[in-house]
């Protein structure tokens, strides 16, 4: 079976910037990568060569077997993403943001309206269908954008910094709640954070400093009998 | 969704998407409404009624006989409320990009080009909307051209519109931060509506300056005036008829080429949408 996301030999610069140098990873079908770096490590610059915001220089990336470059309709059809940033807008109603982005995929009125209020009801928004997104509290909001990165079955999620700006308990719920979809659904995430504390043992874990993968494996694995933290330290050299 | 390319009835229903989106968001910002509707009926009420004894016209085409000041300037004042109706989305697209709000469009599977195309089709929806309010307005201003005009003006304000709008999006790719916008009022809206004949007929211009005349005849935005003009009469001006598409088909293609992942401006900054 193809992996749900496969990434081999990446690089990509800005003018004399090398933001992302040789990275290769692979997210197998329905797991849970995540991706850990510090600010500036290059995750945001992968994620927006994964959703093809702009070309790699090099290397290829294939979503569920579909080379980006070559095949971007089928490629693009497969990924959710939930930005780092809002993506939703605010003057608009939750609703009415899911029905545009269901529309952008293709879907039919009739058929989104049962996607919208299904995907609504996994992330525990029903009630909230009608509020327009600046009401939304900081956990609702991010929980919108997972239902609206959802609404088209994609075979992956990507998640950029989802947590980001959120308080301990918001952190805590959307974190579980992308778990608990990912169970669910059978979709596969990529989930890029710098919050060691969102990682745990059996995670698939990759390590990015610098635009580079310095380790892929269990989260087990990398952090050893030193622990996590004093792991990425040492790997990255952060600390010194 | 199948490996096969999308079907026609999901491009159109991507289309209708992007469409309803505009709209709401029109819908909701009443104020843009009222701004964009006050903005030409000041000049029609006030500039206008001032400079009627001043500005003496003699018979230019396709006018058959004197008009008031008022009629003159009407065409000039619909492109108006279509240029910064397209400057207005521009800024919506700097600001989406600014918010990350863009970013849902764009990654999108649907290409790019049909993705710009459907923005841009569904923003001259909403300025043809305003210009027919301002229009119905006019005409208790004694601005009343023959009723099939109001017909006829149709593919001119579609056309029109379209270029400015084409204009807009180019501009959009171009801006790097919404800071940046202010310089697009002073250097682009500004010259463009001055250095055009919506105010005042080219000939007049030539008396004042041959440079100025000709920088006026060159402006794509007086050709996007004398379009809507002439068809308020029924009739084609066919100079600015292929002035206005070579300038959509110009500007379109420039802001497919900067939107592009590998080769625009996108393509070589930290950050894109």
């Amino acid at each position: 079976m193809t992996a749900a996301l496969e990434i081999d030999q990446v690089s990509h610069n800005f003018g004399r910037v090398h933001a992302l140098k040789d990275v290769s990873l692979i997210v197998p079908r329905g797991g849970f990568t995540a991706l850990l770096g510090v600010n500036g490590a290059g995750k945001t610059t992968l994620f927006s060569l994964i959703t093809r915001l702009y070309n790699n220089s090099s290397g290829s990336i294939r979503v569920a077997g579909y080379d980006l470059r070559r095949q971007p309709v089928q490629a693009l059809a497969r990924l959710g993403v939930v930005f780092q940033s809002r993506a939703m807008d605010a003057d608009l109603t939750v609703r009415q943001n899911l029905a545009y982005h269901a529309s952008l995929h293709g879907i039919g009125r009739a058929e989104a309206r049962e996607r919208i209020a299904a995907v609504l009801a996994q992330v525990g928004l029903t009630e909230k269908a009608g509020d327009r997104v600046s009401a939304l509290s900081g956990g609702q909001s991010r929980r919108a954008e997972i239902a609206r990165a959802l609404i088209h079955r994609p075979d992956i999620l990507l998640l950029d910094e989802a947590t980001v700006g959120l308080d301990v308990k918001s952190r805590a719920e959307v974190l579980a709640l992308t778990r608990r979809l990912i169970a669910e659904n059978g979709v596969s995430a990529l989930w890029a954070t710098h919050i060691m504390d969102e990682i745990q043992p059996d995670d698939d874990l990759v390590i990015l400093h610098r635009g580079e993968v310095l380790r892929h494996g269990s989260a087990a694995e990398i952090a050893g009998k030193l622990g996590l933290t004093q792991a990425f330290l040492t790997l990255t050299g952060v600390a010194a | 969704m199948s490996d096969r390319v999308f079907p026609p009835a999901a491009w159109i229903t991507a289309f209708l998407g992007i469409a309803r989106r505009e709209t709401l968001r029109f819908v909701n910002q009443r104020g843009r409404f009222l701004a964009a509707l006050v903005r030409p009926l000041v000049w029609l009420f006030i500039f206008a009624a001032g400079f009627r004894a001043v500005l003496g016209l003699s018979i230019t085409p396709p006018y058959q006989t004197y008009v008031l000041y008022e009629v003159y300037v009407t065409p000039g004042l619909c492109a108006m409320i279509q240029l910064f109706n397209g400057m207005q989305s521009s800024l919506s697209m700097v600001y989406d990009r600014e918010t990350g709000a863009m970013r849902t469009l764009l990654v999108s599977p649907f290409p790019r080009w049909f993705l710009l195309a459907s923005k841009l089709v569904a923003g001259v929806v909403v300025s043809i909307i305003q210009v027919y309010t301002f229009l119905a307005i006019a005409w208790f201003w004694d601005v009343q051209p023959p009723v099939w005009g109001y017909l006829a003006v149709l593919p001119a304000l579609i056309l029109s519109g379209l270029m400015l709008g084409a204009m807009g999006l180019f501009l959009s790719s171009a801006i790097r931060q919404l800071e940046n916008f202010a310089g697009v009022m002073n250097f682009v809206i500004f010259p463009m509506f001055f250095a055009s004949s919506a105010l005042y007929p080219l000939w007049r211009m030539r008396e004042s300056s041959t440079l100025l005349h000709d920088i006026c005849a060159v402006n794509p935005f007086t050709h996007a005036v004398e379009l809507i003009r002439f068809a308020l009469y029924g009739q084609v001006n066919w100079l600015s008829l292929a002035v206005v598409l070579g300038c959509l088909a110009g500007f379109f293609g420039a802001a497919v080429f900067m939107y592009d992942p590998a080769k625009g401006l996108w393509a070589r900054k930290r950050g894109g949408a």
